[in-house]
């Protein structure tokens, strides 16, 4: 009886806790298993996939280990015992064999998927992309419409069922682009630009956050990509052109300055390629010493002229 | 004069003057206890300046198991934090979170895993290859030390100064002097450095030990799975910690000289380091999970009584593990930008590695398959082991399809995989392994009830505290954040993750329950033969504890299971022929070597250049001084041994 009890106790038990687990679950939002983008919805059939392919070994495993050690425990005289046994060409040759099957298949399915959803890769549209240039900044997230002429701080509008060509940058330490419902995800590095192009399917507001980690305010840095009608994203933008608030290479000097837990803030553009001279910053002293000096007084007349 | 180093450095925050008053009462307690019961030079004499590999080892361990303790504080603080921290401050800012979650991985990485594997092997090797000691136990002593100067630095920092606040592998820009003018990233450098020299050093040490001690008759094939885990993991630390060394000097470059090789701008290249430290890092992991499953392969053989299965198949998937683990690193940074091309290499590789490890899995499975199974604590460890490992191993080639990774990348589902692999894999099975060899290091048994119930927390909680992670990870929580908005509805898992962690110190408090209560009761314990689970290897051949000279004859080897055959065929080993053995003598310099590249590290992270300079000559010095020593070794007699032997019982 007390024998019994030791091995039922302990299923029902986790039986248990995976009901209860369940419950807690269902209706609850699960950025990645609930998808509102293209590309999201893509690496989620994805991970099923995988996951389902895992479990080819998986059960097997389980199923062997609890099996084997009920079957061999010490108690059970009547199972067979042969302590020499051990080695079986066959046993190994499948063993070897059955995961080697699977994880070439997974390795086609790796190949193929890292190609189709290479971040670099845009996606295939009849409408016209927009184009956002990101800044990650010390903590929040600068986000630039070079065709729109505008600006936003920690507030990334976009219409949907149109692709959007995310060019991510940082002007801080090294951060994470990532968007968990449209799928993810790109680091943004000093002087250097990541792309990432991502859809939204569905009308909605889905957070963003900075997945790495980028000093004191890293956790706030956080930001709502908002995908809207057309038709109310270009009453957005217009909105933004006559906010009032110019972004001016002074003001963008203010945003550089670390801040935490930014609410969100419109600009009409008022420099021209500022991304441009964001990277440029960290171009500086880059080459050999002739050319350095002239991008100094390069560098020089730009300030002065501001 | 002083550097940096002012009266500020001092902590002013109530839970770092809690932690730094409580380390240096500690610490004054203990020295104050040896002063009063007279025992400090007993603790000079015979374990500080010892080269006995026994003793290395138990001070491994010990180091290992108080750094275990401060690793699961910082874990606790972070779970309480979580758990609190929804649209409010939780118990720390976020300067203090940063820092304790830094602390967590450095230490329980390089501290903890580190020291309890190296601590097991010193313990176990020889005596498992027949041999009377290391291929150098000069060295042997300086690499510990080194490991122990690493330690007591990194928790310098708790006391003056802070600690990094840039994560366990500090990535610049982040790391950098722009970013991280303090001490803190100083501290972790050399922290680093000086302890990872200490294992590299170490593994040549049992590199050598391995290629040239092996008691004779004992061919490559005939080694015992353990002595095969250890061989392969200390050629990858032959390769992997140079890369790490490098790297750290590089960064130290940068921020003590002003030097450029991971910053921004004027031509570094921050990506640089984070390959590079990847290229040390991710064999790294698999330097710690081998000894693991070298553990295991000894336990399940002996508590099944039945051979390995597999004996071929297991070495060369160890072989194979450690060969791909050098191709793999870029999948820690599929998000870095890298084309497809390379992230699908990468990925590849990255999952072939599931093949041998699977293999593994499948050979201890049909190792049990007909065998005759005690479920002692060491086989609860390892049925724990085989449950969340595989778990952990199908989320790792989750994570290694980059398009899958993209979406999970540095969020908790991340942490809740290397958790996966690190505590249901590395810890189980050094667990395991300690449970099992604890007799033999010590000379008594311990409490089997406790042991497994302990396991049992460990595995529950285990379950309880990560699997909320890897759901929390889907939902969009990336990692290390020190708050987050009520509206996520993330809080109730971090509670349930923050219970699960309640379950796992559970489980601790009853090891140091186990531990008081077999040292209590250790005299009804006493393991009188040696052997006591029956066991198959040759460590289990000679008296528990081994005597200092581990074996009065060496043995001649026949087969794997060499104790096993002999004891099989009732054929004793022929009448002792006694001959003169040569042991290393004691001696101070290893540990003055390490004392002084402490002063160096802390000379260095306070800009005191005078005291780097210092320290640097004065242990050279002690260098040269040991290398101009002739006479390092005693005798002992073929006569003495004769006596000793007859005043111990042999098995």
């Amino acid at each position: 009886m007390k024998k019994r009890l030791k091995i039922v106790l302990p299923i029902i038990f986790s039986l248990g806790i995976v009901v209860v687990f369940g419950i807690f679950l269902r209706g609850r939002d699960i950025a990645v298993i609930h998808p509102a983008g293209t590309v999201a919805e893509r690496q989620k059939d994805l991970l099923i996939f995988a996951t389902l392919l895992g479990m080819v070994v998986i059960i097997p495993v389980f199923a062997m280990t609890i099996f084997f050690a009920w079957r061999y425990r010490e108690g059970n005289k009547k199972a067979n015992y042969q302590p020499e046994w051990s080695s079986n060409n066959l046993l190994e040759f499948i063993w070897w064999g059955i995961p080697i099957i699977i994880i070439l298949i997974l390795s086609v399915v790796t190949w193929q998927s890292s190609h189709e959803l290479d971040p670099y890769r845009p996606l295939e549209s009849e409408k016209k992309p927009v184009t956002i240039q990101v800044v990650a900044l010390q903590w929040k997230w600068l986000f630039i419409y070079p065709e729109q002429d505008i600006a936003t701080v920690n507030l990334a509008q976009f219409p949907e069922d149109t692709p959007v060509n995310f060019e991510i940058t940082s002007d801080a330490p090294m951060n994470s682009f990532w968007i968990p419902k449209l799928g993810g995800q790109v680091y943004a590095m000093n002087g250097m630009v990541t792309k990432l192009h991502l859809q939204a399917d569905e009308v909605g507001e889905y957070e963003g956050v900075s997945a790495n980690i980028s000093g004191e305010g890293f956790a706030g840095m956080k930001f709502v990509a908002k995908a809207s009608s057309q038709t109310e994203f270009e009453e957005w933008v217009k909105a933004a052109k006559h906010s009032g608030n110019k972004l001016t290479l002074d003001e963008y000097d203010k945003l550089t300055k670390p801040s935490k837990s930014n609410p969100a803030a419109l600009y009409s553009l008022a420099v021209d390629n500022l991304r441009d001279s964001i990277l440029d910053k960290y171009m500086r002293h880059n080459s050999d010493k002739e050319s350095k000096s002239q991008n100094m007084e390069q560098i020089n007349k730009h300030e002065m002229h501001h | 004069m002083l550097g940096r180093l002012t009266l500020d450095a001092l902590p002013s925050e109530p839970i770092t003057i809690g932690g730094a008053v409580m380390m240096t009462l500690s610490f004054l307690g203990i020295v104050g206890l040896l002063l009063y019961f007279k025992k400090t030079k007993w603790l000079w004499k015979n374990w500080l300046t010892s080269l006995d590999h026994k003793k290395i080892g138990v001070m491994y361990i010990v180091v290992a198991v108080v750094m275990l303790l401060r690793g699961v504080a910082d874990a606790a603080m972070m779970r309480t934090q979580q758990a609190l921290a929804a649209d409010a401050p939780g118990i720390v800012h976020s300067d203090m979170f940063q820092q304790v979650f830094s602390a967590h991985g450095t230490i329980m990485i390089f501290f903890v895993a580190m020291g309890l594997m190296f601590g097991i092997i010193n313990l176990i090797l020889p005596l498992q290859i027949g041999a009377r000691d290391v291929a150098f136990p000069f060295l042997n002593s300086v690499s510990f030390w080194l490991f122990v100067a690493g330690m007591v630095l990194i928790n310098i920092s708790l006391v003056i100064g802070e600690f990094s606040t840039a994560g366990w592998l500090a990535y610049p820009p982040l790391s950098g002097l722009e970013y991280s003018p303090g001490v803190g990233v100083d501290y972790w450098i050399w922290a680093l450095q000086i302890a990872g020299i200490g294992s590299l050093l170490s593994g040549v040490n049992f590199f050598v030990t391995i290629i040239k001690k092996r008691a004779p008759g004992m061919t490559m094939m005939k080694m015992p799975m353990f002595t095969w885990s250890v061989l392969i993991t200390m050629v990858m630390i032959l390769f992997a910690f140079p890369i790490l060394t490098a790297t750290l000097a590089m960064l130290a470059l940068d921020r003590t000289m002003g030097m450029h090789f991971f910053t921004s701008s004027f031509g570094g290249n921050p990506m640089m380091y984070i390959n590079l430290i990847w290229a040390w890092g991710h064999p790294e992991v698999y330097i710690l999970i081998l000894p693991a499953f070298g553990m295991f392969s000894e336990i399940v053989p002996v508590f099944t009584r039945k051979r390995l299965f597999g004996y071929a198949s297991m070495a060369f998937a160890l072989g194979s593990i450690a060969f791909l683990s050098f191709i793999v690193w870029l999948h820690h940074f599929f998000t870095m930008g890298a084309g497809a091309n390379v992230n699908a290499f990468f990925g590849i590789m990255t999952m072939i590695i599931a093949i041998p490890t699977g293999v593994k899995v499948f050979n201890w499975l049909f190792t049990m398959f007909r065998g005759r199974i005690t479920f002692t604590t060491p086989m609860v460890w390892f049925m724990g082991f085989i449950f969340t490992f595989t778990i952990g191993g199908l989320t790792g080639v989750l994570l290694a399809v980059p398009a899958i990774d993209f979406q999970m990348h540095n969020s908790l589902f991340l942490v809740a995989h290397f958790h996966n692999m690190i505590i249901g894999g590395v810890v189980f099975g050094y667990f395991a392994g300690l449970a099992y060899w604890f007799p033999k290091i010590t000379g008594f048994k311990l409490n089997d009830q406790l042991g497994k119930a302990a396991a049992w927390c460990w595995v529950i909680g285990f379950a309880v505290a990560f699997v909320p992670l890897y759901i929390l990870g889907m939902m969009g929580a990336t990692r290390r954040l020190d708050h987050y908005a009520v509206s996520t509805g993330w809080q109730p898992l971090f509670v349930i993750a923050a219970f699960g962690g309640l379950i796992i110190m559970t489980g601790i408090c009853l090891q140091i329950l186990q531990l008081v209560h077999g040292i209590w009761f250790r005299k009804r314990n006493l393991d009188k033969t040696g052997d006591p689970w029956d066991g198959r290897t040759l460590e289990w051949s000679t008296t528990s504890p081994a005597p200092f000279y581990n074996f009065a004859t060496i043995p001649k080897i026949h087969s794997r299971d060499e104790f096993w055959e002999r004891k099989q065929s009732n054929s004793r080993q022929p009448k002792h022929e006694y001959q003169d053995i040569h042991l290393p003598k004691n001696t101070g310099l290893g540990i003055m070597i390490a004392a002084m590249s402490l002063i160096f590290g802390f000379a260095i992270v306070w800009h005191i250049w005078w005291l780097a300079v210092v320290s640097l000559f004065v242990a050279i010095a002690l260098l040269l001084v040991r290398f101009s020593d002739d006479d390092t070794e005693y005798v002992v007699t073929a006569e003495d041994l004769a006596k000793l032997e007859g005043s111990r019982r042999y098995a």
